[in-house]
């Protein structure tokens, strides 16, 4: 094999045996590790048949069969980071919308047991992190 | 006169570390009219400022972290909702706002569903120059449109809202850039609310610094127009704001 097809091949195993110890730690979610997965085993398999690249190069008239290669790649990539970028908003939606819930909760606990006479539930900032540094800033703050 | 005797009025002041203005502004908004209840959303100051709110008798909600204003705003209209409120009031907390004003801005009420205190509309003489001002105008001509009538400062955050545009705000109140002022305007007349202004005087700032320089400015005019662009073609409602409704 050559230096090229090592390296492919080492990185690809190794990119496999770290999402296998991430799934089984459980810091990995099934439906992140299958496209990283699919990529890894994609690679493997090009490295030991190249004649799969060449082929497709030809099929698809494109000269270089490694420019090929680097556009799916590129392509991939920009693909999951928007996928990404769409999966953090909503999770930030979500946060949002719990911080929200979470405060007027604790507004109305702090309103049920004020006149409770085994004292109040008192949030403490020590308990709700104060955010002394500047916050969320850029993008939130109005001008 | 000062809207209806039968309204219940939720004066809603976000307050991010503004310790130092947040006692005087409750006072003098208790002192323009005695019959309201006010809640300060705290939205995760570092410098107490829901302990001195709470000290100079308003309600507080504290955020866990800081979601900017229209998360806190947000979080006001939900309140409000929830507490059957008529009327919420949107005051800043540094003072700027003069809540004298605060009458007229209800009269208001009477025909539109919400009304903008607007600091260019012959009232004081608040000024901005350059791409802030282009910007400023832009986005008012835009509005103006929309809404059917002149408004001429639709960035101000002082502003009441009726029932109805409270029930929108309470589920649609965007945290993005400009959100809790320009977008969330163009929502309110875009589910058929209508929006009108009265003229206020602005006050310089006390304490702390509001930021001015050219390039903010600039960057400010072009984050403008995306943001309105933005929220003229936004599909809505945005499925992941809505409370309760996914998937
Ligand atoms: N909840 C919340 N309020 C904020 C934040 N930033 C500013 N404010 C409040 O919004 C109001 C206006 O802020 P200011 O900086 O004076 O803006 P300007 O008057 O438009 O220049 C004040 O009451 C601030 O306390 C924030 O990140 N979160
Ligand atoms: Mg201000």
């Amino acid at each position: 094999m050559s230096p090229v097809l090592t390296l492919g091949v080492v990185g690809a195993v190794a990119t496999l045996l770290v999402l296998f110890e991430m799934l089984r730690r459980q810091r990995l979610r099934e439906k992140y590790a299958v496209i990283w997965v699919v990529v890894a085993v994609g690679t493997v398999l090009l490295v030991i048949f190249p004649g799969l690249l060449t082929r497709a190069s030809t099929l698809l008239g494109v000269q270089v069969p490694s420019n090929l290669l680097f556009f799916a790649a590129s392509m991939l990539l920009l693909l999951l980071s928007i996928q990404f970028s769409y999966e953090i908003g909503r999770l930030e939606d979500r946060t949002r919308t719990l911080a929200e819930e979470v405060a007027l909760l604790n507004l109305r606990l702090e309103q049920l047991t004020a006149d409770d006479p085994s004292g109040p539930v008192e949030a403490t900032e020590d308990d709700l992190g104060g955010d002394p540094g500047g916050g969320t800033g850029d993008g939130l703050r109005r001008d | 006169m000062s809207g209806r005797p039968d309204q219940r009025i939720l004066v809603v002041i976000p307050a991010w570390n503004e310790a130092g203005a947040i006692a005087g502004t409750i006072a003098e908004v208790r002192a323009s009219q005695p019959d309201l209840d006010i809640l300060v959303v705290d939205d995760g100051s570092g410098d107490g400022t829901g302990a001195v709110a709470r000290s100079a008798g308003a309600q507080v909600v504290r955020l866990p972290f800081n979601l900017g204003v229209g998360g806190a705003m947000r979080t006001g209209y939900r309140y409000a909702m929830q507490e059957g409120y008529d009327v919420v009031v949107q005051i800043d907390a540094d003072g700027q706002h003069d809540p004298s004003y605060l009458p007229q801005l209800l009269a208001g009420l009477e025909d539109s569903d919400v009304v903008i205190g607007a600091r260019f509309a012959g009232e004081g003489s608040y000024a901005a120059r350059g791409p802030r001002r282009w910007a400023m105008r832009m986005l008012a001509a835009v509005l103006s449109r929309l809404a059917g009538t002149r408004l001429t400062d639709v960035t101000s955050g002082f502003r009441v809202a009726n029932r109805r545009a409270v029930r929108v705000f309470a589920d649609h109140y965007p945290a993005e850039y400009l959100g809790d002022t320009v977008e969330s305007l163009v929502i309110a007349l875009r589910v058929g609310c209508t929006v009108s202004q009265q003229p206020v005087h602005m006050r310089p700032r006390t304490i702390g610094t509001a930021s001015q320089s050219p390039l903010r400015a600039a960057t400010y005019l072009v984050r403008a127009v995306v943001a309105l662009a933005l929220a003229l073609v936004r599909r809505w409602p945005a499925a992941t704001e809505t409370l309760g409704q996914e998937k």
